[in-house]
C-alpha cells in the first residue's frame, strides 16, 4: 500500500491525468494518496495551514463518478479533472479559511472564491487546502509566516524561499503534484529556484488577481507551481484568461474565440534548435554564488549545443531594479494594507489602557495583527509616500520602471528569451537572514525586472550545486509566455537526458529525515 | 546616511494606524535609515526627461451596464466580523471625549457603540 502511494504521488500531473482517463487510478486513490503524503510527511515541512481532505476526497469521487457513467459527461471532464492541488493561502477560498499567514485574518472565511478558484473548481480539481507563505507574501523564505516556517524539502534545516515557500515545497516534498501561487517581485520563482520545481510568473493582466489578496498591485499576479514545464504549462492554461472582475486583466480581444494560448504545446516543443537566447550582463557575476554560476553557464552551454544562439544583452538600469523595487512596492502595500482596520474582517485587539476610539483599537489591532516584516514596509510606504519625499522617491522609482521597460524592448530585438539565474543563491540555512532585512531583499534581484514590466517569466531546475537546487530563468516579452515553456521545456529536456531522471527525483525520502 | 530620528518613525507610525513601543521605534529608525540609503539610489539614474511607469500595461477604462449583479446578505458580509450587531458592522467610538464637545455631536456614553 505505502509502495502504491509513493509510486503515484511521484507521477506527474500529466501522467496522474491520463492514468485517471485511462481508468487505471480513480481520483479517490489519488488524492487519497496525497493525503497520506501529507500526514506523513507536513509535520516535517509545514507547508500546509490547512488541510480540506472531506472537501477534496468528495470532489475526486464525484469526478470518478462521472468518469464511470461515461457518455458525454465524462467526455466532456477537463483533462486535469481529478488531479489534486494546493493552493496559496493568500488566494481566498470559500469554505475553507485563508489567512494570508497573518495572525490579521486568522480563523476568517472568505465568502466568495477567487476566480482561479472558481476555474480550479469547474475543472474539477481536488483541492487539498491552502499552503504557507510569508505574511502577506512579504518575504524571500517563507520565515514571515505567523504560523512558523515551511522547510526545505532538500534539506529541512533550510529555506524553501517565499513568498509561496508552501506551495513550492508541497510540490517538491510530493504532497501536491501542482499549486497555485503568487508572484509581486519573484515569490513563484524563487521558491521554484530554491526547491528544484518549475514555476511561471504569468505576463501581468495574463491571469485573473480577483480574490488574490493585495500586496502591490501593479506588480502581484497569479501563476502556476509545478515538478514538470508541462505540468507548469496545463495548469496555466487552466487559470489564464479574461475576467470581467479584474479591471487590469488583459482584454478579451487577446483571446480569439475564448482560447488561451496553448501553453503547453510549447512546452512539448522541446527544442532549442533556432532560439535566439539573450544573456542578461546584469544579472550574473558579483553577488551570485559560484555553484549558481557554474549551473547556468552549463545551461548555456546545452543550450547552445542543442543549436540555440546565444547573445549577450546589456540592460544597464537593471541596477536600480531592486531599489524601484523597494519602494513601490512598500507604497502600494502600504494602501492595500490599510483595509486591516479590526472592524471588517479579521481580528481586534482592544488596547490595554484609555479610551476606546476607533483610531486607537486600530492602532492596537494592527500592531497586535501585523508581525515585524509587514510593519517595516508599511511604515517605509508611508515614507516613501509622505509630502516632500514623493517626488524624490516614489516618483524616481516610477521612472526607473519605464528605463527597465525600454531595456527588456531593446533586449527582445535581438533575442527571443531571455536568461539568467533564479536566484543568486542555493537555499540558505533557516534564521540566516531573518534579521538583516536589506539582505533578504537581495534574493530577488534577479526575479524584480519582470514584474516591474510586466512580462512573464518562469524558473526551471538547473542542476545541483553542493546537494541544492540551482534555478535557471527565462523571461518572454508581454503576452509571449508560450516563449517561456517553449525554452524551459527544451533546457528541462536536455538536462534530464544529460543526468537520465528529473532533478526531482533526487528529492530524500522524508519519512526518513523526519525520524 | 540618511537620517530617520526616532519621532520620524513615531510620527509615520501615527499615520500608519500602528501603535508601536518604544523599542520597535528605537528598531525601525535603524532599519529604515539602512533600507532608504540603499534605495535612494534611484534619484541617480531618473532623470527630468524619462516619463514615469505607474502600471505595466496599458490601462483603459472598463464599462459595464448599471444592473445589479450578485450581492453579498447582511449575514455573509458580517460573518467574519470582530463584532456586529443589528445586520451592522459594530465599531468602536468614532469621536473622543475632546472632540465631541460641540453642539452638534452626537451623544453617547462612551465606550463602544
Amino acid at each position: 500500500m505505502t509502495h502504491t502511494t509513493d509510486a503515484l504521488v511521484r507521477l506527474t500531473a500529466a501522467e496522474m491525468a491520463a492514468k485517471l482517463r485511462a481508468g487505471d487510478i480513480t481520483s479517490v486513490e489519488l488524492t487519497q494518496a496525497h493525503l497520506d503524503r501529507i500526514a506523513a510527511v507536513d509535520d516535517t515541512i509545514n507547508a500546509f495551514l490547512h488541510v480540506a481532505a472531506d472537501e477534496a476526497l468528495e470532489t475526486a469521487a464525484a469526478v470518478d463518478t462521472t468518469r464511470a457513467a461515461g457518455g458525454a459527461a465524462a467526455e466532456s471532464l477537463h483533462p486535469l479533472a481529478g488531479v489534486p492541488i494546493a493552493i496559496k493561502d493568500l488566494i481566498v477560498t470559500k469554505g475553507q479559511p485563508t489567512t494570508a499567514g497573518s495572525k490579521m485574518l486568522q480563523g476568517w472565511m472568505s465568502p466568495y472564491d477567487a476566480t482561479v478558484v472558481e476555474k480550479v473548481r469547474a475543472a474539477r480539481m481536488p483541492i487539498l487546502g491552502k499552503t504557507n507563505l510569508d505574511e502577506f507574501a512579504m518575504g524571500s523564505s517563507t520565515e514571515h509566516s505567523a504560523y512558523g516556517p515551511t522547510r526545505n524539502p532538500w534539506d529541512i534545516t533550510r529555506i524553501p524561499g517565499g513568498s509561496g515557500g508552501g506551495s513550492a515545497a508541497a510540490v517538491a516534498a510530493f504532497e501536491a503534484p501542482l499549486a497555485l501561487g503568487t508572484d509581486t517581485g519573484g515569490s513563484i520563482r524563487q521558491p521554484g529556484a530554491v526547491t528544484g520545481t518549475v514555476g511561471t510568473k504569468p505576463t501581468y493582466g495574463g491571469v485573473s488577481r480577483y480574490g488574490a489578496i493585495a500586496m502591490a498591485s501593479s506588480l502581484d499576479q497569479i501563476g502556476p507551481v509545478a515538478r514538470t514545464v508541462e505540468d507548469a504549462a496545463l495548469l496555466h492554461e487552466v487559470i489564464a484568461g479574461h475576467d470581467k472582475k479584474d479591471s487590469t486583466s488583459l482584454p478579451e480581444t487577446e483571446y480569439p474565440e475564448g482560447e488561451v494560448p496553448a501553453f503547453s504545446a510549447a512546452a512539448s516543443t522541446k527544442t532549442a534548435k533556432g532560439l535566439r537566447i539573450g544573456v542578461i550582463k546584469q544579472l550574473q557575476g558579483e553577488g551570485y554564488q559560484s555553484g549558481v554560476l557554474a549551473r547556468f553557464h552549463e545551461a548555456l552551454d546545452q543550450l547552445q549545443g542543442a543549436g540555440a544562439e546565444i547573445v549577450e544583452v546589456d540592460c544597464p538600469s537593471f541596477d536600480y531594479a531592486l531599489g524601484a523595487y523597494y519602494l513601490i512596492m512598500p507604497s502600494e502595500a502600504s494602501s492595500n494594507l490599510a483595509r486591516y482596520d479590526g472592524v471588517r474582517y479579521g481580528t481586534r485587539v482592544l488596547p490595554e489602557e484609555g479610551p476606546l476610539t476607533i483610531e486607537r483599537v486600530m492602532g492596537s489591532t494592527r500592531a497586535a495583527g501585523f508581525g515585524e516584516e509587514v510593519k517595516r514596509r508599511i511604515i517605509l510606504g508611508t515614507y516613501a509616500l509622505s509630502a516632500g519625499y514623493y517626488d524624490a522617491y516614489y516618483g524616481s522609482a516610477q521612472k526607473i520602471r519605464t528605463l527597465i521597460q525600454q531595456d527588456f524592448a531593446a533586449a527582445f530585438e535581438q533575442a527571443d528569451v531571455l536568461i539568467s539565474p533564479t536566484s543568486p543563491t542555493v537555499a540558505f540555512p533557516l534564521g540566516e537572514k531573518l534579521d538583516d532585512p536589506l539582505a533578504m531583499y537581495l534574493n530577488d534581484v534577479a526575479t524584480i525586472p519582470a514584474n516591474l514590466a510586466g512580462i512573464p517569466g518562469i524558473s526551471v531546475p538547473g542542476g545541483l550545486s553542493d546537494g541544492l537546487p540551482v534555478g535557471i530563468q527565462f523571461l518572454a516579452p508581454a503576452k509571449q509566455d508560450a516563449r517561456v515553456y517553449h525554452a524551459a521545456g527544451a533546457l528541462e529536456q536536455l538536462l534530464n537526458d544529460t543526468y537520465d531522471a528529473p532533478l526531482w527525483a533526487q528529492i530524500p525520502a522524508l519519512e526518513e529525515v523526519a525520524r | 546616511m540618511s537620517e530617520i530620528s526616532r519621532a520620524d518613525v513615531e510620527h509615520l507610525a501615527t499615520l500608519a494606524h500602528i501603535a508601536m513601543t518604544d523599542a520597535e521605534l528605537e528598531k525601525m529608525a535603524s532599519e529604515l535609515a539602512v533600507i532608504v540609503d540603499s534605495v535612494k539610489r534611484v534619484q541617480e539614474a531618473a532623470g527630468e526627461d524619462v516619463p514615469a511607469t505607474s502600471h505595466p500595461l496599458p490601462l483603459t477604462n472598463v464599462f459595464r451596464e448599471d444592473i445589479v449583479g450578485h450581492v453579498f446578505t447582511a449575514e455573509e458580509s458580517l460573518a467574519s466580523a470582530p463584532d456586529a450587531e443589528d445586520s451592522r458592522f459594530k465599531v468602536p467610538a468614532i469621536l473622543s471625549e475632546d472632540h465631541d464637545a460641540g453642539p452638534s455631536s452626537v451623544p453617547h456614553e462612551g465606550g463602544e457603540r
